[in-house]
């Protein structure tokens, strides 16, 4: 016979080995193990979601803003219903009969056999007297669920809010189901991973009359949901409160730094919303209103308002200019009150003159550091004014300016350093002096940044030179540490001996004899430097702004405050500034004038 | 007259067979989707519907094949190859996007995978080579192009990339054993499947020790000189301590795992010296075999991070118990396993499954079909399924056997393989004992293409059986 012929009984054998494999694991499924034979009475299992607590919330403090509460959503299966007193079970929930209707036809339309939500986050009182009736009602039963609870009245924008989560994002990621919530804006969204949590579920007998049975093989199938994981944020909720309060009836924006870490000690963006108004039942319509509001509460202005840094911009330009040695710090220009070339005039205030870059700051000196950004630009060593830029626009985006700081919040603005190409776009390639962009010297024109961006500016000038990128969560409690990104150190390209010079510019700023243009910022105790500035806005009364860290030496707070509409930064920024260095580093404040003069201003409602 | 000629000649059990199989699927289907909104049986909304469509067009298919000369088969079998692979070129391409694998050519009104149609060009063309060249099949230039003969279409298929059809061409080589391929290389492709699970499983300093073990003992087996091995682990032993004291001194950080691999190939250098020295021919060998697998299992987590899709990792990683993830696909063979569980003896009855219907359980009329049956048909119904299965095989094996040409024989065989590996893995996956590759039970699950390529391969493969008597080459 054939040389191979005998290897079909092997095959054979295989196959009838195989076969006997699978008849004996039926075998053990289907008729050893009773636990997975159902009774006769209950035919059916039902899936019940175990939604995890998400993770809770703390301050830098460890004082507890976030945390959960209970909440209950009706569900229905349609299959399962059977005739029931709808005037009773419509009074338990106080719910109209069209309500009723409406959403038995909804949950048929989508599934006759699977549950849908028939009504969302109902109380625990009404749970209570439902949960007793419950088995009148078959094809109801009732899904626990957790929402926000917030113990402050503080922080919306930094906390954002849960929603549930959409078409788009639900068919991007199957852990997700349908009507789960999800982290949307804020630290909930970008910290959504820890803080979720991981679902479980209850596998239960149900019988022919919708009755739960209890666990099926006495839960063998069942999964624990897994808490999410608690974040400790490095806001200082005592401080952001205070920030909120003397922010009311202002538009603008307070971001406080502490410049050691990195770690963000405030970022308050007004008008504000109180974050329990997106929770429960109320959250669509309130959230449509918020929406609507023509003050936009909802937009976070510390990390998506782009505004021009004005006259703090300076501080940054007098660093270029003596690291680049195009000034010494005993250069002295002398200041006719005006900076004119042919048709353009930069006007100046009157002050002292002629003025050292040190005194230059302090009296915010137009002409000084017009002159100072021309002659960056067209010095002849870097052979051309497209060069010179290229020169000073690297320094200034190496403080962070001109892109996203990527620190750890969603939607972050990256502000505006503009590129050569796009005045080559505007005036031609080559054809632009440095004239033309002198407008850059005093913090004007196309440059712009977020308050974010700003605070962690002066938080490098504080530091002497470097930064550490801003952050909101200091630790993951049970979880990883918080990212690399937050916990090296970031240099800028100036050397640090020229910060002193700098610096000594902004305390007379705030604490000179005489003429220094942040004069309100003063405190006795403290040494603050600051720099005032105030952005011209073509639509209205121009913003106030002011830069300022305290104290001089080893320094504790970085801090920008921005205030729209208010005219001159030293007049409202400056002193909001201050008495949050105050509030920060003593605890209280003492400044009591100083504070009604801030509370009793209104530049929204005048 | 030749009709007649046929029907007395072709093997209508095994018609009778396939019959019931496809007639069990459609229930099932129409079981596993059923509503009582939804009221017709040629309903093209859904899948019941439509798989009417297919099976009517199924038999016209076995209709067309049997009444195809055998010859055409043969004469055209490289002709086919050389399509199939074009066509699996082509869907890289042209091929529209279903969960994330380029696996399908859209014609409009259905729907077309091209490795189906390679699964009936590899068996033509395997038996082709075979019936020339059967009597030297273990020659290296042979094996060498049997090998690439599968693997061409597996390389192509994982492109796609679609891993569960791909592993299907590796049951040809059961196809290959029955013409008399080296056990050897059987052996050798079980133990690459049992080394890669071991990669995944177990720490990487225990797999090296293991497979150092491994060759010791090999090599004792084989020389069966206790002496020499000792004198043998001792030099080993002995690099080994120079080497880890070095590390430590110099604090040089090597990670234990390297500094054995490092040893080891230190003392390969003397082993071949002696080995070459005395003529001793199995150490060789051994020492090549060991360092193989050390290289192929390092290479093992690469594979899998970097080739594998996550999908393919987890579905892995769950049935090996590396991870526990009872929400993803744990939860599908949990949910499998609960329905079928809940059938008892007798089953619930005919439309009464509740956990198959409502979506508990995923993919319910395709890879998952046999979930309804064991819910719906119990125990009774589920082992019936399985010897049906057994006796549709081992009737082919028969039909197979009793050709008289090494082509059809071959190509029987082929095609006995090729619903075998269907059969294994998907009920096996369906009741927890293999990864979920995603594959359709044959003639039972829902789909087009693989009911009409399984049809046209068992089709052609009974008009060659029912022409045996004319002998052919
Ligand atoms: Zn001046």
């Amino acid at each position: 016979m054939e040389l191979y012929s005998e290897r079909k009984y092997i095959i054979g054998a295989v196959i009838i080995i195989t076969a006997l494999v699978f008849l004996a694991k039926l075998f053990s499924l289907q008729i050893m193990d009773p636990s997975y034979k159902l009774s006769a009475s209950s035919n059916a299992l039902r899936h019940v979601t175990q939604y995890p607590s998400r993770g809770l919330i703390y301050d830098r403090n460890m004082e507890l803003i976030v945390s959960n509460k209970p909440s209950y959503d009706i569900m229905v299966t349609p299959n399962q219903l059977s005739d029931f007193d709808t005037t009773e079970f419509c009074n338990i929930l106080d719910i109209s009969r069209e309500y009723l209707e409406k959403k038995l036809a909804e949950a048929k339309d989508y599934s006759r056999f699977r549950s849908s939500a028939f009504l969302k986050q109902v109380s625990a009182e009404t749970y209570a007297v439902l949960q007793e009736k419950l088995y009148k009602f078959p094809g109801f039963y009732v899904q626990p669920r957790t929402l926000r609870n917030y113990h402050r009245d503080i922080a919306a924008h930094v906390l954002g809010y849960v929603g549930e989560i959409d078409e788009r994002s639900l068919n991007n990621d199957n852990e997700y189901s349908m009507g789960d919530y999800i982290g949307v804006t804020g630290i909930e969204r970008s910290y959504e991973k820890e803080l979720k949590g991981e679902k479980g579920v209850n596998v239960l007998m149900v019988d022919v009359h919708g009755q739960t049975k209890g666990p099926y093989q006495e839960g063998r199938y069942d999964v624990s949901p897994t808490v999410g994981s608690d974040l400790v944020t490095t806001i200082d909720a005592n401080l952001q409160e205070y920030g909120e309060k003397l922010m009311e009836n202002k538009t603008g924006s307070i971001v406080a730094i502490e410049p050691a870490t990195g770690e963000i000690l405030s970022m308050v963006s007004t008008p504000t919303y109180d974050p329990s108004l997106l929770v429960g039942r109320e959250r669509s319509a309130n959230y449509r209103k918020l929406d609507t509001d023509t003050l936009n509460p909802l937009f976070n202005r510390a990390i998506m308002a782009n505004y021009p840094p004005g006259s703090a911009f300076k501080i940054m330009n007098g660093l270029v200019g003596l690291h680049e040695n195009i000034v010494s710090p005993d250069n002295q220009l002398y200041c006719p009150g005006s900076y004119t070339v042919g048709s353009l005039t930069i006007r100046c205030r009157h002050h002292k003159s002629p003025v050292n870059i040190v005194e230059a700051i302090q009296y915010s000196c137009n002409t000084y550091f017009s002159d100072l950004y021309r002659k960056i630009l067209d010095h002849p060593q870097y052979g051309s004014v497209t060069n010179g830029f290229n020169v000073w626009r690297d320094h200034v985006t190496s403080f962070g300016l001109g892109d996203r700081l990527n620190s750890d919040f969603p939607n972050e603005q990256r502000g505006d350093v503009p590129e050569t190409s796009y005045f080559d776009r505007f005036y031609g390639e080559n054809r632009w002096r440095s004239l033309q962009v002198v407008s850059l010297g005093v913090g004007q024109g196309e440059l712009s940044a977020t308050p974010l961006q700003m605070a962690n500016m002066t938080a490098a000038i504080a530091n002497r030179g470097y930064y550490y990128t801003p952050h909101i969560v200091k630790e993951i409690k049970n979880g990883d540490s918080i990212s690399e990104d937050f916990t090296s150190k970031n240099h800028t390209t100036i050397d640090s001996t020229w910060f002193e010079y700098i610096i000594e510019g902004m305390e007379g700023v705030v604490n000179g004899p005489e003429g220094g243009t942040g004069r309100m910022a003063e405190m006795q105790s403290i040494t603050i430097c600051g720099k005032t500035g105030t952005v011209q806005n073509p639509h209205g009364e121009n913003h106030s702004v002011f830069v300022a860290f305290a104290p001089k030496e080893d320094p504790r707070i970085a801090i920008t405050v921005y205030v729209e509409n208010a005219g001159y930064g030293a007049t409202w920024a400056a002193p909001i500034a201050s008495l949050m260095i105050e509030k920060y580093m003593t605890g209280e404040v003492n400044r009591h004038w100083l504070e009604n003069h801030i509370l009793n201003a209104d530049f929204i409602n005048q | 007259m030749i009709r007649k000629n046929f029907s007395k000649n072709i093997d209508w059990a095994t018609v009778f067979i396939y019959l019931l199989l496809v007639l069990i699927g459609w229930i099932s289907i129409y079981s596993s989707v059923h509503d009582e909104t939804h009221q017709s049986v040629f309903d093209f909304g859904h899948r019941y519907g439509k798989q009417m469509v297919w099976i009517i067009a199924a038999f016209l298919l076995a209709l067309v094949s049997i009444s195809v000369d055998t010859r055409f088969f043969y004469v055209f079998s490289y002709l086919f190859y050389a399509l199939s692979i074009l066509l699996l070129i082509a869907v890289l391409f042209l091929g529209i996007e279903v969960n994330s694998s380029k696996s399908w050519f859209n014609l409009g009104f259905f729907q077309i995978q091209p490795s189906e149609f390679a699964k009936l060009s590899t068996s033509l063309v395997l038996a082709r080579f075979l019936s020339t060249h059967g009597d030297k099949i273990n020659n290296n230039r042979n094996l060498l192009k049997m090998g690439g003969l599968i693997f061409l279409p597996i390389i192509l298929i994982l492109l796609q990339p679609d891993v569960g059809s791909a592993t299907v061409f590796l049951a040809f080589f059961l196809a290959l054993f029955r013409e008399g391929l080296s056990p050897k290389i059987i052996l050798a492709m079980f133990m690459a499947l049992g080394l890669f699970v071991l990669a995944l499983l177990l720490d990487e300093l225990i797999l090296i020790l293991i497979i150092l073990a491994g060759g010791a003992l090999a090599y004792w087996a084989l020389s069966r000189s206790t002496k020499s091995l000792i004198t043998a682990l001792l030099i080993f032993g002995g690099i080994l301590v120079s080497l880890w004291v070095a590390n430590d001194l110099l604090s040089l950080q090597i990670k234990t795992e390297y500094l054995l691999l490092i040893a080891a190939g230190i003392s390969a250098l003397p082993f071949t010296a002696v080995s070459l020295l005395y003529r001793l021919k199995y150490i060789i060998p051994v020492l090549l075999i060991t360092g193989g697998a050390i290289l192929y299992t390092q290479s093992v987590d690469y594979i899998f991070d970097n080739v594998l899709q996550p999908h393919h990792q987890t579905r892995i990683n769950t049935i090996l118990g590396i991870e526990s993830d009872p929400l993803g696909e744990g939860y599908n063979i949990n949910q499998s396993k609960i329905a079928i569980g809940s059938g008892g003896l007798t089953g619930k009855g005919f439309l009464q499954g509740t956990q198959t219907r409502f979506n508990f359980v995923p993919e319910q009329s395709t890879d998952f079909i046999f979930c309804t049956i064991g819910e719906e048909w119990g125990f009774l119904g589920s082992s019936f399924i399985i010897i049906l299965f057994v006796i549709f095989l081992l009737r082919i094996l028969y039909l197979a056997e009793r050709q008289r040409s090494v082509f059809s024989r071959v190509f029987g065989y082929s095609l006995l393989s090729v619903i075998f590996y269907h059969f294994a893995i998907n009920i096996g996956m369906t009741i927890g004992i293999v990864p979920v590759v995603g594959l359709p039970l044959p003639f039972v699950s829902y789909g087009g293409s693989s009911l009409w390529s399984y049809t046209l391969i068992l089709f052609i493969f009974l008009k060659m059986d029912a022409g045996r008597t004319t002998v052919m080459k």
